[in-house]
Formats: structure tokens, C-alpha cells, sequence
């Protein structure tokens, strides 16, 4: 059942969200052990939770567009008194004071939440094999990884474990897993929602968003939890239109671009390239031709729609990764520096402060973060910060100019969210830069600050579900999601079918 | 691969982020920086002479509030969860020399 269809079968009595709750433990106490989406079961809690919807709905009280709704969080997200661990040894055990914003807002939408998902370790990863607990597998097929960072998250939608999930996204850490499990993933505008109580990794990319089966839950579940927020001095203060009554508006006369740099180079060329062997002319590397054909499918299916589509160009879009893997670097090696063993989290304990903080961190990150710390901090340090860093900004300047005169000609942009379908666990943990290389599509937007979604469309050779991505200017999370219902309702064969 | 970074470099950034490494960690580290600078090279050869950098996707402005005293987090609570406290307040080893 639907995260809508939940609530609406909650509020109309036809369903208790105890009930609702009780089948949602039920499959992940059958279901977990084999797909490890969860770090964390919070069963007595989700119970509480569902009963008190009950009695208010059995006082005749007002309950949220939520009510009883099973919502899962990605770990790195505060839930007080509930340990939070962004599945590192460095926050085992830890129970943060407060919870983040988005967790009361969802509570307050009459959600209940049902436990604490697995991810890349600090959301350092595209496979969540870099957990501290072990992984994740996708429930599609368990011998693939479900994408990461936010994994644990997707492959609780995907299972059915919960109708609903938070995840986080820095360089695509919701939609690339999205893609990878068959789900829908949402990456809203940077400062759409409050970043509050979600532990950072790089404070100028990351912004939390929704895990649904369906457009129309991802579209329900944004909608409760964006909005200003005074706890977050990044928080935008602007108004927002519903979005769901977007939904079933159609495509009609919408210019759709697509972003020929992210589509190996222009739209499916037939010279009988297999994807891997390099770079495309002007375009990213390593985008497969069966993800390319469904972008293809897509592109035509809105065209049928009434979409005027073509194809445009981004250059600096290339650049992305390379940009990107130096900016979110840079910032986490500062935002981690507040690991010192001092105020929370692991401490091992030596002779002075000093050798107190290296002995802890070198015991509690680990080696994908470090990884990170030590690239950023290389990246910011002296002799190589304007060559690196500052360059690396100068290109995020670049490719501003570049979506702002595309987004002249054509309201919305189409690609690949993620360059294949999920690979084998253990694939690309030998190689951190092939790994990285999984972000190809994500990063742009992250570096812009706008929004983007998957979408389920169609399968792979593989067999397995394959995204597509449509992106937008700042602030157009309403048009974005009307494209990707467009997109779902198009969608070939047995499409969100888990 | 490259070796735009060398073991030493490698331990001097280490001790820049307060994190200890084997020689053979500190080898492998160097070459795989070494590679994900390489792909950077696209970046790094790009003439930017003009254009200004973007630290932030939006033009960030200071955000205040009004200076009323509310209530914060309850001490007690943070404390709870430090790995040493003494006397209401976070304790440390010796920040200068050997521990007593």
C-alpha cells in the first residue's frame, strides 16, 4: 500500500495504525536479517506513536497527512534520546539532546517512525558498503548493492519495510540509491529544508529529502517537512505552493531539455559504443547504453505527452565531479574536525589532549572517511588551496551561469541519475575513484543548489530498475514532480513493483 | 598512477587532520589521492581568470534574531552523553605534558 493510501485508510477508521504498524514490524522482523536496511528497530516506539494517532482519531481530534504513515531515517538524521550513529564507531551509542526538525515535522504530520536506516559511514559512499555495521543489499536482487549513501533508506521503501524515508544528499546520496532500488528519491532545493539536526558532512551541498514507491508519496512527504526554518540560518524563507495538485497536470507544451554532457555526449547515438570504453565527446564518462536507451524512452514518452523536447548543452557539467570531489572534501575535513573525543562519541584515552584526539579519530573513522579528511585537508592546505579548492569554486560559479542560460530555453532538464543498475557488492570497493564515479550525474546538482528527482523508468539488461532524473531551476520542486508523474504514469511494464 | 603525492606529503596532511597511518597506509593513501587529483586535472588546467568563486549556492546574507534569553539544551543531558565530565564540565587529559 501507498504512504497516501495509508493515511487515507488511517483517517477514514478503515485501518488502525497500530495494525498499520504491527504488519510494517512485522516485515522487517521477516525481512531485515537478509537486506540489513535498518541500523536501528524502534518498535516500542512506533507502536506508542501509532497508538497515541488512534486515540486521536478516536477523540474526533485533527490528525496530520501523515497519520500513520511508517516513515524510516536515514541514521544520520537526530532523533533525541535514540541513538543516531551516521553508522561510524566515532557516534556508537551516542543519544543526541535534540531532534532534528525535519523528525518533528514529521511526528507533527501524524508519521510514525519505525527505525534508524543504514548508511555509507558520516553519508561518505554510493554503495553503503561503507558502513561500520556492514551493508546493505537491495532488495531487487540481494547479490547488488542498493546505491548509497542513503541505502539503508531506499531499500526500506523498496522492501516495503516502510512507505516512507528520509535520506540526505551531498552529491546524490538520495537518488542515486533511488535509482539503484526502484524507488523514487528527491533531492529538494538547497535550504528548501531545514538542514537542522542533520549531522553535516558538507554544509553547502547537503539537503535532506524523500524516499517513496510513488511521485505522489515522495511529493506528500517533501511537502511535510519543507518550509522555513529559524534553526537553520540557511533555511529559505519563501513561500511554497502545494505540490500535489500538481501531479496530474500532464507535460503539455513543456520545453524538456535534454542534457546531452550527462547522456554520453547527445542523445542515443547509434555507433555502437558500450558505454565503458571512455568518454563520449563533450560528455561524461561510464554512462551504460542500456540506462542511455531509457533515458531515450523517457525523452520520447514525454514528447507523446505533448513536451517539446530537445537537446541542449551544459559544458562545465563535465566538470562536475572533479569540482565536487574537491569542495565536499574540503568541508568535511572541516565539519569532522569536531570529532575530538571531547564533548560526545568515542574517546580513547591517552597521555594529553593532543595524542587523545589523533588516537581517537585514527580508532574511530573509517578508511573511506579518512580518505575524505585527508583529501580535504590536502585541498585546503597551503601551496594548493587556489589550485584546487579555489578553482573548484571558480567552476561552481561556471556552471551557475551555464543552468541559468539553459534554463532560458527549456523549463526542465532530463539524464541518467545514475551512470548503471546496481552493481555487485564488493564491485568498486578496491577503487575509490571508480567508485566516486557513480556521482557523475547527481553532482550538478548539488553544486547549482537545485532540485532533482529519479524516477523509476523501465529496466536494464540486467533486469534490474534503471532512474531517470529530471532536474530544475531553484524553487521548481513542483515542476519537477509533475514531469516525474508524467514520467511514472509512462513508465513501461510492471514499473515500482517490488 | 601519478605520484603527485608523495609518503611524506601524505604524513604531513595526516598530521594536519589528526590521524595516524602505517607507512604502508600512508602508500596506499598517496596513490589514491594521487589518482582522484589526476581526474582533477580538468579542473585544475581550466583558465577561471574572471570569474568569481561560489562558496555557497545561495547569496548567504547574516540571519539574526531578536537577544532574548530561552531556554537551551539542559546541561545535564549533554553532559550525560561526554565521555569525561568533572564538576559540570567537560574533562580533557592534560592539554601541555604528561598526565599525573
Amino acid at each position: 500500500m501507498t504512504a497516501l493510501g495509508v493515511a487515507a485508510a488511517v483517517a477514514s477508521g478503515e485501518r488502525t495504525a497500530r495494525s498499520v504498524a504491527e504488519d510494517c514490524l512485522d516485515r522487517i522482523g521477516e525481512g531485515d536479517g537478509e537486506i540489513g536496511a535498518f541500523n536501528l528497530v524502534l518498535a516500542e516506539e512506533a507502536l506508542a506513536d501509532a497508538d497515541r494517532v488512534d486515540a486521536a482519531l478516536d477523540r474526533g481530534e485533527p490528525v496530520g497527512p501523515l497519520a500513520g504513515v511508517p516513515v524510516a531515517l536515514k541514521d544520520n538524521l537526530c532523533t533525541r534520546g535514540i541513538p543516531t550513529t551516521c553508522s561510524s564507531r566515532m557516534l556508537e551509542g551516542w543519544r543526541p539532546p535534540y531532534s532534528a526538525t525535519v523528525v518533528e515535522r514529521l511526528r507533527a504530520a501524524g508519521a510514525v517512525i519505525v527505525g534508524k536506516t543504514n548508511l555509507d559511514e558520516f553519508a561518505m559512499g554510493s554503495s553503503t558498503e561503507n558502513s561500520a555495521f556492514g551493508p546493505t543489499r537491495n532488495p531487487r536482487d540481494t547479490s547488488r548493492v542498493p546505491g548509497g549513501s542513503s541505502g539503508g533508506s531506499a531499500a526500506a521503501v523498496a522492501a516495503g519495510f516502510a512507505a516512507l524515508a528520509l535520506g540526505s544528499d551531498t552529491g546524490g546520496s538520495i537518488r542515486q540509491p533511488a535509482a539503484l532500488c526502484g524507488v523514487v528519491g528527491m533531492k529538494p532545493t538547497y535550504g528548501r529544508v531545514s538542514r537542522y539536526g542533520l549531522i553535516a558532512f558538507a554544509s553547502s551541498l547537503d539537503q535532506i529529502g524523500p524516499f517513496g514507491a510513488t511521485v505522489a508519496d515522495a511529493a506528500a512527504c517533501y511537502q511535510a517537512i519543507a518550509g522555513h526554518d529559524p534553526l537553520d540560518s540557511t533555511s529559505l524563507d519563501r513561500p511554497q505552493e502545494p505540490v500535489e495538485g500538481a501531479l496530474a497536470d500532464g507535460v503539455d507544451g513543456l520545453r524538456v531539455g535534454v542534457l546531452a554532457e550527462l547522456c554520453g555526449g547527445g542523445p542515443r547515438q547509434e555507433t555502437g559504443r558500450t558505454g565503458n570504453d571512455g568518454p563520449a565527446a563533450g560528455g561524461v564518462e561510464g554512462v551504460a547504453d542500456d540506462v542511455l536507451s531509457r533515458v531515450q524512452d523517457a525523452a520520447e514518452a514525454l514528447e507523446q505527452a505533448g513536451a517539446d523536447v530537445r537537446t541542449v548543452s551544459v559544458p562545465s557539467a563535465v566538470l562536475g565531479l572533479s569540482a565536487y570531489y574537491l569542495i565536499a572534501p574540503a568541508e568535511a575535513s572541516s565539519n569532522l574536525a569536531r570529532y575530538d573525543g571531547v564533548r560526545y562519541g568515542l574517546r580513547v584515552d591517552a597521555a594529553n589532549a593532543a595524542e587523545m584526539n589523533v588516537a581517537t579519530r585514527t580508532a574511530g573513522f573509517g578508511a573511506e572517511v579518512k580518505r575524505r579528511i585527508m583529501l580535504g585537508t590536502y585541498a585546503l592546505s597551503a601551496g594548493y588551496y587556489d589550485a584546487f579548492y579555489g578553482k573548484a569554486l571558480r567552476v561552481r560559479t561556471l556552471m551557475l551561469q551555464e543552468f541559468a542560460a539553459v534554463y532560458e530555453d527549456v523549463d526542465v532538464l532530463l539524464c541518467p541519475t545514475a551512470p548503471t543498475t546496481a552493481f555487485e557488492l564488493g564491485a568498486k570497493t578496491a577503487d575509490p575513484l571508480l567508485m566516486y564515479l557513480n556521482d557523475v550525474c547527481t553532482i550538478p546538482s548539488n553544486l547549482t543548489g537545485h532540485p532533482a528527482i529519479s524516477v523509476p523508468f523501465g529496466r536494464g539488461d540486467d533486469g534490474l530498475p534503471v532512474g531517470v532524473q529530471v532536474m530544475g531551476p531553484a524553487l521548481s520542486e513542483r515542476l519537477i514532480l509533475k514531469v516525474a508523474a508524467a514520467l511514472e504514469r509512462a513508465a513501461p511494464g510492471d514499473g515500482n513493483a517490488p | 598512477m601519478s605520484g603527485r603525492i608523495s609518503r611524506d606529503e601524505a604524513a604531513h596532511v595526516a598530521r594536519l587532520a589528526r590521524l595516524r597511518f602505517s607507512d604502508s597506509e600512508l602508500d596506499e593513501l598517496a596513490a589514491q589521492l594521487s589518482a582522484v587529483l589526476d581526474h582533477a586535472a580538468d579542473v585544475e588546467a581550466l583558465d577561471v581568470s574572471g570569474i568569481e568563486p561560489t562558496s555557497h549556492p545561495q547569496p548567504l546574507t547574516d540571519v539574526t534574531r531578536a537577544d532574548e534569553v530561552r531556554p537551551s539544551l539542559a546541561r545535564d543531558e549533554v553532559l550525560a552523553q561526554a565521555p569525561s565530565v568533572a564538576e559540570g564540565q567537560f574533562r580533557v587529559p592534560p592539554i601541555l605534558g604528561e598526565a599525573p
